[in-house]
């Protein structure tokens, strides 16, 4: 689960990081009430959406007067907001924050992660704060610090010192630093994150050590444990199809092809995505309905898939184990024709009971196209898919 | 012989009576030598009684010294399931399965580390795994029993019915497998790739070895580079994901593509060049294991 910089910054201050003062906004007036209750000369008015680059998508502007306070806030708030990890189709700003000016001398980089190789949890520091830290791994790995922390210690003194200086931190501020550092590891652990990121960290002209974002996630197997972090969710950030599937406990991912993929398994749904691509045709959407699918989790799967306008075929491909291929074939069936099924329905079926269902589907009086293999089901449903997009 | 479990193997199931833990008992105990394997439950609970049976026990400990089980498989539910993890670890156990799915992260970064400071033998399978199967002799997980057949061909696997997939094909080809091991789509987890390899290397009755993995992470890497320097045997493999976008986790918490990292193309160009035939269509997986051996 993803949450917004200005509640990454609640969390950061509970756990002692230092940030600017802040006040988030969900409209003009209430960005520039925000701006008269912070005082000072200097603000910045930050568009509040889950994905990152929002500064070089015209996200992030410095105000130095109230007047442009309003005028960027009406610029930001509504705007569809474009960056690398949005899409060309960019997200709609709902929420600003407006912050005090910082007086910027130094820009540093803190990134936190589990480390599947050692398993515990990584430090990485750099001191090229504010860049993509992708790119800094790729083209100057070795600026990069890395800590591998462990969970009996925490972040102890001596390596969060010792990380400081080598990003630059000066002699002066490295208490602070050390402060940060530790503040940001108990937050990470505490909660439960799976990534954290504060870029830039900044170092002000009197050696202050300040955190100028803030960026987490959190693992959702733990979220039973976080009730105040649940609260953060934002659903206007989150894809309608994907809440909806949840809902109904299935696992589903919007994808930008045309055939809708129903499958069991997460390593099978991704390999029938894989086949699909393979014979020429482009997935819809990754769908694992899991090991208890129902006849309503498959009709209401068909129901999601279907709401999808680029939609021009469905590939069903169930290895029964536990499952019975009868089960699934029932519940194809009655949702096929619950939802007056439009497009083509290629359906391939292995496993536990495959001759009874395959006789379901028979039966049926359904136009179902079957399928012996992966191999078949994808070229037949890459057919299915082009003629019913030429037909249209 | 086999790998890590054969018709000698004692089982004891942790959570034996949650449904899912009493289902994949009974079916257990169905399958091949189950009625001798599955010798005990544990559930702090419910001592003294019964399922199918089989005597439940208060502690791993307390099923150990009565029924002689060196082995346990996992049900309890996920917030519960990493200390479960530790119990059997703590009591010695040759081999834990865990099956369970959506346990924390934090909690299994704690478990594994306990492991290695106290220099824990036991060993860990998944978890959010289907299980280890020795075709014909045990069971011990969620896979289906029918669809496996007795053969010399190993399956290490991190998916579920991505394995059933792989046997599958090799029944249609009348190939039979000497064991099926689940490890399981968590990032932090028990045994890798490598580790279930060495033991397929070293073991007399397998020929030839199925490696299917996903995205995310650098595990298939790194057994690759094992393979490449170690391995006496042929191994094929596929990688599920090619077209997975970057940032999205397709269902599995592993299966992710994170910082440019752990994307299929990579994993099967690494492969190809330590010697392993790779397919990228799934369908094939059968196919190509039968021409290298």
């Amino acid at each position: 689960m993803k949450i917004h910089e200005y509640q990454g910054k609640e969390i950061l201050r509970k756990f002692g990081v230092r940030t600017p003062r802040g006040i988030p906004a969900f409209s003009v007036d209430e960005a520039v009430k925000a701006a008269q209750e912070l005082g000072g000369k200097v603000w910045v008015v930050k568009a509040q959406i889950h994905a990152g680059g929002r500064g070089k998508g015209g996200g992030v502007k410095v105000a130095k007067s109230i007047d442009e306070v309003r005028t960027h806030a009406t610029a930001i708030l509504g705007m569809q907001l474009v960056t690398h990890q949005t899409g060309p189709e960019g997200q709609k700003v709902r929420r600003l924050l407006v912050e005090e000016g910082a007086d910027i001398k130094m820009e540093l980089y803190l990134g936190m992660v589990v480390d599947r190789v050692t398993q515990k949890v990584t430090l990485m520091a750099s001191s090229e704060g504010g860049m993509d830290i992708e790119e800094v791994a790729e083209h100057t790995p070795e600026k990069i610090h890395k800590v591998f922390i462990d969970p009996d210690t925490r972040l102890t003194d001596a390596d969060a010192d010792d990380v400081a200086a080598k990003i630059g931190v000066p002699a002066g501020s490295i208490a602070q630093a050390r402060a940060i550092l530790q503040g940001l590891y108990n937050a990470f652990w505490d909660t439960d994150a799976s990534l954290a990121e504060i870029n830039p960290l900044i170092v002000t002209g009197s050696g202050d050590v300040i955190a100028l974002d803030a960026k987490f996630n959190f693992d959702s197997n733990a979220l039973f444990r976080h009730p105040d972090i649940v609260a953060y969710r934002d659903l206007d950030e989150e894809d309608p199809a994907e809440i909806e599937a949840s809902k109904f406990d299935l696992s589903y991912i919007s994808l930008d092809g045309n055939i809708g993929c129903l499958v069991n398994g997460a390593g099978l749904a991704m390999a029938t995505m894989d086949v699909i691509k393979l014979y020429g045709g482009s997935p819809a959407n990754f769908l694992d309905v899991g090991g208890g699918a129902t006849t309503e989790k498959v009709t209401e799967a068909f129901k999601i898939m279907l709401k999808n306008p680029n939609l021009q075929a469905i590939l069903v491909n169930i290895f029964g184990g536990i499952m019975r291929c009868d089960t699934i074939a029932n519940g194809v069936v009655s949702a096929a024709r619950e939802v007056k099924l439009s497009v083509p329905l290629v359906v391939r079926m292995k496993g536990t009971n495959e001759d009874l269902g395959k006789k379901i589907l028979a039966e049926s009086g359904l136009p179902i196209i079957t399928a012996n293999n992966m191999a078949e089901a994808a070229e037949r449903v890459v057919a299915g898919a082009n003629a019913h997009a030429a037909r249209k | 012989m086999s790998i890590l479990i054969d018709k000698n193997t004692r089982v004891m199931t942790q959570g034996i009576t949650g449904k899912t833990g009493q289902f994949h008992t009974k079916m257990g105990k169905e399958y091949a030598n189950g009625a001798n394997c599955y010798v005990a439950g544990v559930n702090p609970k419910k001592a003294g009684e019964k399922y199918e049976g089989i005597p439940i026990f208060g502690t791993v400990k307390d099923a150990k010294a009565q029924t002689g089980a060196n082995v346990s498989v996992v049900y309890v539910p996920p917030p519960f399931a990493a200390e479960a993890i530790w119990e059997a670890v703590d009591a010695d156990l040759d081999l834990v399965i865990c099956i369970t799915e959506g346990i924390p992260v934090r909690d299994m970064i704690v478990v594994r580390d306990r492991m290695r400071k106290q220099g824990k033998k036991t060993l860990l399978v998944g978890p959010n795994c289907p299980g280890v199967i020795t075709p014909d002799e045990i069971k011990i997980g969620i896979m289906p029993g029918h669809i496996h057949k007795k053969g010399r061909v190993g399956v290490v696997s991190r998916s579920g019915t991505l394995t059933y997939e792989a046997v599958g094909q090799l029944a249609e080809l009348g190939i039979g497998q000497s064991s099926c091991v689940g490890i399981g789509g968590d990032p932090v987890n028990g045994m890798k790739h490598i580790d279930v390899m060495r033991l397929f290397n070293d073991d007399p009755e397998t020929d030839a070895v199925i490696m299917v993995g996903e995205i995310g992470g650098s595990d298939e890497e790194e057994c690759a580079q094992w393979i490449k320097a170690n391995m006496k045997k042929p191994v094929i493999g596929f990688i599920a994901g090619v077209t997975a976008p970057p940032g999205k986790r397709m269902g599995h918490a592993g299966a992710i593509i994170s910082g440019g990292k752990g994307t299929a193309q990579e994993k099967l160009a690494i492969m190809e060049e330590c010697g392993i035939k790779v397919t990228r269509n799934p369908s094939e997986m059968g196919k190509l294991l039968k021409s290298v051996i």
